[in-house]
């Protein structure tokens, strides 16, 4: 297939890059642009390892096409640390409280947690745990992953 | 992924046009078009993303009272809307039910109704509300009521060339409300074994004027149950019509038995999610009924 000139938007920097016209926004992020901290799990929308913001709404990349993604801003992983380089208050609160294990799943995680935070500063459990229920971790058993995403809330809330 | 050509379309009338191709297919939230085309059950040589075309992205009311929600509008957009959670509930406890967050932000009203599942959890709660699809083809748009769009399992009546542009809500009458419930052994991203819409209309002596009741996964189309419905209008609302209803929609059903559930389970879900869901239609109309 030949590949075609693409542009978009990441992290706040403007990307033109050539793609395969068939590639997922998943693939236009981890193959063209290398930013490989958004992962691939199960590929169809359930495990939710793919996750990023696309004009600040938590997506799965894994069922946006690259096509899609022209004219949206795309948040990924790399692009939560805090302009000093530091990590943002999520993903300190997952390293303190032991919320990552295998560590597949965190960035889906993060994003996740992110976009509920920044819709709702101050969740409930209940609240926590339906907004991460499209990200599948095989490792922690979520209870030490619902206590960092309160506890960054708390944090953020400061 | 086969080859394909992607277009986005910012009118209808450049959506009917590209429509005309081969194998076109409208993507708009794509949580289900793109799953098929992985898997290699959908092929199109052409998509048509429509989720620029101002009809189909917003709800607009009609001095009548009735909304019409475009056929691209995303679960958590309906989901946000004070109309739809006043005056059509049971859509709105139904796009909160649909996949995860990720996927309620991507996911619209018309993809839910084009894929056709019979476990869509949004169409018994359009049915029970008596939504109209509003459909554009090359000869102009026609309507259709939404309940006779459905064909079977991942078929409807729209034709190759038509696109899904919007349904149309009629204003609810006063004393009315709806509700949807739905079993699944998983309370998060899982597929509804039943899925059960229920609409309530009460005159001032609490007498129903009006019950709808809708199905899913039930039968190869999400169905209506008309002999539950049969069982309600003109009586008092009482614990013991409501469960004569429950009892009479088993026998609308045509359940099979998969890797979900069995036939017999689905049928007793089937009572139970009838009867808890116009129970629920009474509390939102503000109508205590003694159980």
């Amino acid at each position: 297939m030949n590949r075609i000139l693409m542009s978009c938007r990441v992290n706040g920097e403007d990307h033109t890059c050539l793609a395969d016209p068939r590639d997922t926004l998943l693939e236009l992020l981890r193959e063209r642009l290398q930013l490989t901290g958004t992962k691939e799990g199960c590929g169809n929308g359930n495990c939710g390892s793919c996750t990023v913001l696309v004009d600040g709404a938590a997506v799965c990349a894994c069922l946006v096409l690259a096509g899609e993604a022209q004219g949206v801003e795309v948040t990924t992983v790399e692009g939560l640390a805090a302009s000093g380089g530091g990590r943002h208050p999520v993903q300190q609160a997952l390293i303190d409280h032991g919320g990552t294990q295998c560590g597949f799943c965190t960035p889906g995680i993060i994003m996740s947690a992110v976009a509920l935070l920044r819709e709702n500063p101050d969740p409930t459990d209940a609240e926590i745990r339906h907004a991460i229920a499209g990200n599948i971790c095989r490792c922690t058993g979520y209870e030490k992953i619902v206590r960092a995403i309160a506890s960054a809330a708390a944090e953020i809330r400061s | 992924m086969n080859p394909y050509t992607y277009q986005k379309v910012t009118s209808l009338d450049a959506a009917v046009m590209a429509r005309g191709a081969a194998d076109c297919f409208v993507l708009a939230g794509g949580t289900d078009l793109i799953a098929q085309m992985k898997a290699g059950h959908r092929r199109p040589s052409t998509i048509i993303d429509v989720k620029t075309i101002p009809e189909m992205t917003a709800v607009s009311a009609a001095p009548d009272g009735s909304l019409e929600i475009g056929a691209a509008v995303s679960a958590t957009s309906l989901a946000g809307d004070d109309r739809i959670r006043a005056r059509h509930p049971a859509l709105h406890d139904a796009v909160q039910l649909i996949g995860s967050r990720q996927i309620q932000n991507r996911a619209t009203l018309g993809g839910n109704v084009c894929n056709a599942a019979p476990s869509a959890d949004a169409v018994p709660p359009l049915i029970v509300d008596t939504a109209t699809a509003r459909i554009l083809g090359p000869g102009g748009m026609r309507t259709m009521p939404l309940e006779d769009l459905f064909a079977g399992p991942g078929r409807t009546h729209l034709a190759p060339s038509e696109i899904l542009v919007s349904l149309v809500l009629p204003s609810p009458a006063a004393r009315s409300a709806s509700a949807y419930l739905r079993f699944t052994p998983r309370r998060e991203m899982d597929i509804a074994i039943v899925g059960a819409a229920a609409r309530l209309t009460l005159g001032p002596d609490h007498r129903i004027v009006e019950a709808r009741i809708a199905l899913a996964s039930v039968a190869p189309t999400p169905i209506r149950a008309p002999s539950a419905e049969a069982k309600l209008a003109g009586h008092p609302i009482t614990a013991g019509i409501i469960a004569d209803a429950a009892t009479a929609a088993q026998s609308d059903a045509a359940p099979i038995s998969d890797t979900r559930a069995s036939a017999d389970y689905r049928r007793e879900l089937i009572a139970v999610l009838v009867r808890r869901a116009l129970f629920r239609c009474a509390a939102r109309i503000g109508v205590d009924v003694p159980q």
